[in-house]
This record gives structure tokens, sequence and C-alpha cells, in this order.
């Protein structure tokens, strides 16, 4: 605590926003996990894959109740694909909550996302109105103006696209960005949906559980496709920090195993090469962290090697979990949606149960949290991996009041 | 204080080391396809990587011009979680997302390959060139409407300032079609 980052200015998560299964807000998607709720379901669209389908989807009834309400009177989905939907209200949200200039040159808009308005290329949407409206949009980087515009913000949006660690590399781009003396603010916002192409493509890998998922578990058989959008504002503002969070961003760090594109390494090395950057970043010791989010897919292989991870980083002893039987694998969303959830855990000194963990599963003993329990929280460290071999870490410290 | 050491630039079926000619498809035909050309470079730089047959065509440039860049350079100086690989592009990885919607296509003809849909995420190409060359430090990708160098090394500057990177890899690799695509690679150094 108070341990200064190896940073010049402080960054701080002051503001955030969660879009999934669960909730259209971070408090409704919290509640949800603190009583245990999964959104994962089994889904009927044949538009989406030809048999059922256990997956974490936003409901598109909830979806346009809350765009009518938010943005009345604007025919808002006539203008914006699902996604832009939902990235609107999470941004939205999060502006609300603290009422800084978006329109301010000194404000930039991070968007991380795997592939963007990819609804777009599914069949049952070929010759449709959506499709013609909204095809260009297919470009994320036209797809981030299309943000930007919206907001008034005067800044080119970044677009982060690099697999499932895009949501944690954002928020450690936006930190090292936040040095510089161009930006005051920074949204990051992270968003992907559940769509014909992305299912298609993980039940090829066979990596899709017929179930809500497993992680660490001995009977994990793979992961739940999950969408939505998250979103956090990250500022060197102290003033506002002590205002409205209690959370500092203390560094973070990235790496690739350089060992297989689609397997992740069976040493963990990577992973822990990226842990290891983020504690020197954020000048913080494993023996500092009380409580690790983790990736958790509930893969075979990935959960074994962040087990192994977890003991060349010395921390098979801290309380860790994953969180994707709550609201499945998120994707660009899912290092934004799981630190938020982190951030809550870190506010409320509330460790969440890992979901779908009975049986031990993984060759290390790391300490799956197994009840949902009141625990202290100082030090929180969250990491993410993907495909392509790429890892990604980030500390997060709660500041003094 | 970074320096720029290494380039490679590829378009139009022509390969540059250091903005030196190093490769130019020998057939003048403009019929020749980037398959041709790409697979000419492989064979031209001589070196045996069998994992290069079975990349996508925006993997096969980054990775050649990746292995032009590195052709008469080692960075063995460098620990490899020392070494950044930093990259961007337009199109992200549309040829194969179209790969892969045919193949999605037709209930009755449904065969989604894993060897293709991994080729549908851009940092891929990242990870191609991480494993050929046993680069395991920072990892980063972007989609742009252009490159724009300018960010690239002022993001690469910062992971030097953080003091753990020492080599970092800058570039901006994008496929659309046979008639539009680029890669420019910067290596940069303290």
């Amino acid at each position: 605590m108070g341990n200064l980052s190896m940073q010049g200015k402080q960054v701080y998560a002051i503001a955030d926003n969660i879009i999934n299964s669960l909730g259209f807000s971070t408090t409704e998607v919290i509640q949800q996990i603190e009583a245990e709720q999964t959104g994962i379901y089994q889904h009927e669209i044949e538009a989406i894959y030809p048999t059922p389908f256990w997956a974490s989807l936003v409901n598109n009834e909830q979806l346009q109740t809350q765009i009518n309400k938010e943005f009345v009177g604007q025919s808002v989905e006539h203008y914006f694909t699902r996604l832009e939907q939902m990235f609107l209200l999470s941004i939205q949200d999060v502006l609300r909550q603290t009422n800084i200039d978006v329109k301010s040159k000194r404000v930039l808009i991070i968007i991380a996302t795997t592939k963007g308005n990819i609804d777009l290329l599914e069949q049952a949407n070929r010759d449709t109105w959506y499709y013609e409206k909204f095809a260009e949009r297919l470009d994320m980087s036209y797809m981030g103006d299309v943000l930007q515009k919206y907001f008034g913000n005067p800044n080119q949006p970044l677009v982060v696209c690099n697999a499932c660690i895009s949501g944690v590399l954002a928020i450690n781009i936006a930190q090292q960005l936040l040095q510089t003396e161009q930006y005051d603010h920074i949204i990051v916002t992270g968003g992907d949906l559940v769509s014909e192409f992305t299912l298609s493509g993980f039940f090829a890998f066979k990596a899709v559980c017929d179930g809500i998922c497993k992680p660490y578990d001995q009977d994990r058989t793979g992961i739940n496709l999950g969408e939505g959008v998250a979103t956090v504002l990250l500022t060197t503002d102290a003033k506002l920090a002590q205002k409205y969070s209690k959370i500092r961003i203390g560094g973070g760090g990235s790496s690739n195993d350089a060992n297989h594109i689609s397997g992740p390494s069976r040493t963990g090395d990577g992973l822990n090469i990226a842990i290891q950057k983020a504690f020197k970043q954020a000048a913080c010791s494993a023996q500092q962290i009380d409580y690790v989010s983790m990736h958790g897919t509930g893969t075979s292989y990935n959960d074994e090697m962040e087990s192994k991870a977890l003991g060349l980083a010395n921390l098979l002893d801290k309380p860790m979990n994953s969180l994707k039987a709550y609201f499945g694998h998120t994707l660009g969303a899912a290092g934004l949606m799981e630190t938020i959830v982190a951030m809550a855990s870190m506010r409320k000194g509330l460790l969440f149960k890992s979901l779908g963990y009975t049986k031990h599963g993984v060759s290390q003993p790391i300490q799956v949290i197994q009840n949902t329990q009141k625990h202290k929280i100082d030090y929180c460290l969250k990491t993410a991996s993907g495909f392509g071999g790429c890892n990604a870490a980030l500390v997060l410290a709660k500041i003094e009041s | 204080m970074m320096k720029f050491t290494q380039s490679c630039r590829i378009h139009e079926k022509k390969i540059y080391r250091n903005e030196a000619l190093f490769y130019s498809d020998q057939a003048l035909d403009d019929k020749t396809n980037f398959k041709t050309f790409i697979k000419g470079a492989y064979k031209y730089l001589g070196q045996s990587y069998p994992k290069f047959f079975k990349m996508d065509r925006l993997s096969k440039l980054g990775f050649i011009a990746a292995s032009v860049l590195f052709s008469d350079r080692v960075l063995s100086a460098y620990a490899p979680e020392e070494i950044a690989v930093v990259m961007a592009n337009r199109h992200s990885t549309l040829v194969t997302d179209t790969k892969h919607c045919e193949s999605i296509k037709n209930r009755e003809a449904y065969f989604p390959s894993p060897s293709v849909f991994v080729y549908t995420l851009p940092n891929i190409l990242v990870g191609e060139i991480c494993i050929r060359y046993g680069f395991k430090g920072e990892n980063a990708f972007f989609i742009s409407n252009q490159f724009d160098q300018d960010f690239m090394y002022q993001y690469a500057n910062l992971l030097f300032q953080s003091g753990e990177t020492k080599a970092c890899l800058v570039g901006w690799v994008d496929y659309k079609d046979e008639a539009d695509y680029s890669a420019i690679l910067h290596l940069l150094e303290t």
C-alpha cells in the first residue's frame, strides 16, 4: 500500500460499466455474481449454429429497452449495429458517472475487439437491410470512427485487436499513454459478439463446452462464448480518484510464448514473463498480491498452463478464480469485463466463487476460490492469454483514502 | 534513446531491405499472383521453415518481411523477453475471414477448420514471427486506416522507457487482395 510504481504519473480507474447476459451496469452484473447466478444458457439459434449451444448472450429485448431509454428519439438502431449499440450504452453510462468532457482533445478512446461487427457476415444477415447499411462497419477502424463521431471526441480512437488479451492490453496501453503529456483521461472500452463466425471456429477446435464451463476442474471440456461490452475510465486526476474510486492501475506487461499459435505453452513461462513485468512496473512483489483473477477459459490446456504460471510466479497460495462460468468468454471484452469485476471485488473486499469448479483438475496446487467470502484485497493481479501465444497481466492497487 | 536500425518493405511483388531491392518477382508478367511471389521470396531466402506453408497470406507476408529484415541480423544481444513486436493493419484478416465464411455458409456442406479459423485474428502474424525468432517480449496489434509511424514509434518509445524492452519490431502488414497489400517493418533498438 502506498508503493509508487515505476510510472511517473499515477493512473486511476474512476468509472466503469459492464453490459453482458447478467445486466446492463456493473452494479447489476456484480449483484448476479454475488448471487452465484450464471448468464450461460443453452440456446437454439439456427442462424448462429446448426445445433443447440451453451453461451452467454445479451438479451435483445432488454438491449432495445435500454437503447430506447437512453437515446430517446434518436432511432439508434437505424444508425448503429448491435455491437455499436452496446458500446454506446456502455460509454454513455461511464461518462455519466463522472462528467468528464468527452469532446476534449485531452480525452482518448481506446477500443478492444477481436472481430468487431462480425454479425454482419452471418448468412442470415446476407441480403438484409442490416448488412446493406452497415457492411463497411466490418472495418474495425471505421467502427471506431463511428463511435468517436457519436461522442464528438476529436482524437482518432485506437483499436486494439490482439485476440483474447485485447482488454487487458488496452488498459496497459492506456496507462502508458497517460504517462505522456497528451491525455488526462482515457476511455477504454472493449466488446465482442457471439456470432456464427466465432462459434463455428471454436467448435472446429472442439473447444466448446456442452454445458456451463468448469475452469480448473477435472472434468472441464471447453469454453462458453459470451458477448458484451465493458468500459473503464482511466485518469491521472488524483482529485477525481479520491472522489470516485479507490483503485489505481499499478502496472502491466505483455509477452509471447513463442511456442504455438493456437495452443498455450506447456510451461507457463510466457505468462510468467508478463506477470513479472506487471510486478516490476507496479513495484509490487508476489507476496503483496491478495487475489489473482485469471483467464480460466475451461479448456484442458489453458487452465493447466495457468496453474504452471502461478507456480513460476510464486502465487500458488493466493486465492484465485476465473469468471468465465458467470458470463462466458467475451474475447475482446474479457480482459476489461473481468478487470472491472476484480475492481468490484477490491472495493467490496469480497472474493467471488470460481463458478464451475468442484474437483481440482490441474497439476499445481492453486487455491481456487470455492465460496464467495470476505477478504481484504489491496493488490490484485489480473491475467489474460490468447491465440497467437500472447499473454498480458496487470496489477490493480487500492489507494489510501 | 531508441534508434532505427533495419527495415523491410514489401509491395507490388518487390521486397526492399534497408531501401535496397532485395527480391522481385522475376517474371514481369502481371498475372503472377501473390502466392507465386511470396513462395518465390521464401525460396530465395533459402531458409527451411515448413510451417510457412500452413500460414495464410497475411501471415506469410509478415513472416517474409521479418525474414528479410533479419536475413543479415541476429538479435543475440537481447534476452527474448526484451524484444517487442508491435504491428498494425487496416484489413485485419479479411481474406481468411472470407475463407472461413465459405466453409460455414452451407449447412449441408459445413466444414469449418481450425487451421483456417486460427488465422482469423491479425495478431497471429505476430505469433508466427515470435515463434520463428523466439521473441517473448511485449506484443500489440492495432487496426488503423493507415500506417501511423508517429504513433507506433511513440508507443515503442514508451515500451523502451519502461526499461524492459530493448528492441522493438514495429510495422504494418496488410493484405486486402492481389492488387492491394503492403508490409513495412522497422527495427528499433536502444
